[in-house]
């Protein structure tokens, strides 16, 4: 497979970027995306020129480290996986494909495609936990009975990898899919409720703070989530935190 | 803006101006279509609408301040999202999960206040120098020729119909989007996007379909 390559390429945070074409041949259909960007790099090593620093880790779609703008969408075209995930027979051969790093002002770039989501820590150190008696009289958290409709809905929201595509789908670069999942998977459950108060209004307070938009419930965020994080998380976080305001 | 501090709270308070500025239509709307059917009821309800106090001097200041408070909000909202990402995408594919609606509430919203000033010259200016600067004796059958005449120019009524259509796509997604905003998502929730886009098709079409007949009519005549 033959394609064309418009790569961002911004040699450090404070440094201006700009979109670089590279061509490239020899391309199989099985490959990951990310193992493409691989080759890409070998060739440009080999002439000696900077290779595309781009995030990954674990390469099979649940660490969330890889991001990537891909043809105007993060993780590119396919749903419902990770860039990681993403093979190369989603592509036509003598396609041009425009790979960005996600954009927010919350998510810098630090060098080419690889951006800085410690706003995501942040926002989750702000509450997103619960805390433990860890003094020897620790209780099994399975000795409290909880509805399977409850802990299922706990476990869905639970499954996001805050990888950031919600932000990078958002045209408004809001957080708040990512915020309302860690919100709701505590929300859910009994050992959760204890912090519920303070949990939404310090984890909301924080990402405001971080400079993300405002969500205007486009839905884009939803659609893009590669793990399928629903918009009904954010409505919870809304209850929540309309509750919590009025709690004090 | 102390109690909109968060971007949560501003989502509410755009959902709840939102809401009632829709109940506010829904009601022009029943008073508007009257005009059609029976002039002469048309012609009551408006005298009850301009002349009872409760209505002029709280309701309406309170519907002048929720326009003004919806616009005021969207618009900083607008201005934040945009500097949320400074650095624009070259390649952004946003109507591959969501709708162009949902992407141009600001267009939409724009084109609509416009519309409002349009409507404010027309209509509500005109009615509150008639009442309260020329001070002219309570005329109760007069509402239904002034609304008939302002229907007499094409380029006027092109305008109105022009509004109304994007208030459809504004409320396509605005109306369904306040009930999320709130925090209502739940099993009623499929059920209620069903009426609030019904809602969203239908009225601002009834407000056409009320100035095109006015309109037409007159040529008639």
């Amino acid at each position: 497979m033959k394609l064309t390559l418009k790569i961002w390429r911004q040699k450090s945070a404070q440094a201006k970027g700009s979109m670089q074409t590279y061509p490239i041949d020899g391309i199989d259909g099985d490959m990951s995306f990310l193992e493409m960007l691989d080759v890409l790099n070998t060739q440009l090593i080999d002439r000696g020129e900077e290779p595309v620093v781009f995030d990954h880790d674990c390469r099979e779609g649940i660490c969330g480290t890889c991001s990537l703008q891909i043809n105007g969408e993060p993780h590119g075209p396919d749903r419902l996986i990770t860039t990681c995930q993403l093979h190369m027979r989603k592509f036509n051969d003598g396609d041009t494909i425009v790979i960005e790093p996600f954009r927010a002002k919350a998510f810098p770039v630090i060098k080419d495609l690889m951006v800085d989501r410690s706003s995501f820590d942040r926002i989750q150190q702000a509450g997103g936990y619960v805390s433990v008696n860890t003094s020897g009289n620790t209780i099994d958290a399975n000795a409290i009975p909880i509805e399977k409709d409850k802990a299922d809905e706990a476990f869905n929201a639970a499954a996001c990898i805050g990888c950031g595509a919600c932000v990078a789908a958002c045209k408004n670069a809001s957080a708040m899919l990512f915020t309302a999942a860690k919100v709701s998977q505590f929300a859910l459950l009994p050992q959760g409720r204890v912090e519920a108060t303070r949990r939404v209004l310090n984890m909301v307070e924080q990402m405001d703070k971080e400079g993300f938009g405002n969500c205007t419930n486009t839905g884009a965020c939803e659609v893009e989530c590669p793990k399928g994080i629903s918009l009904e998380n954010i409505a919870r976080m809304n209850r929540e935190y309309l509750a919590a305001s009025l709690r004090g | 803006m102390g109690l909109l501090k968060s971007s949560v709270a501003r989502k509410v308070a755009m959902a709840l101006s939102g809401l009632f500025l829709v109940f506010f239509l829904g009601q022009h709307f029943v008073i508007n279509l009257s005009s059609v059917v029976d002039p002469d009821t048309f012609n009551s309800w408006s005298h009850f609408m301009g002349t009872n106090g409760l209505i002029q001097f709280v309701l309406q200041p309170i519907l002048i301040f929720g326009v003004i408070f919806h616009f005021v909000l969207g618009f900083r909202l607008e201005l934040q999202n945009n500097k949320a990402r400074a650095i624009r995408y070259k390649s952004y594919k946003g109507q591959l999960s969501s709708s162009w609606a949902s992407r141009n509430m600001l267009i939409t919203g724009v084109v609509i206040l416009a519309f409002l000033g349009l409507h404010f010259y027309d209509f509500w200016v005109p009615e509150i120098v008639h009442k309260y600067i020329e001070s002219h004796p309570a005329d109760a059958e007069r509402y239904f020729p002034e609304l008939v005449h302002k229907f007499e120019s094409p380029v006027r009524v092109g305008l109105y119909c022009l509004a109304f259509v994007l208030l459809i796509f504004h409320l396509w997604h605005g109306f369904s989007s306040a009930f999320q905003s709130v925090g209502f998502n739940n099993k009623y929730s499929r059920g209620l996007k069903g009426f609030t886009r019904l809602y969203a098709v239908l009225i601002p079409l009834g407000f056409v379909f009320i100035a095109l007949y006015h309109h037409f009519n007159q040529l008639h005549h």
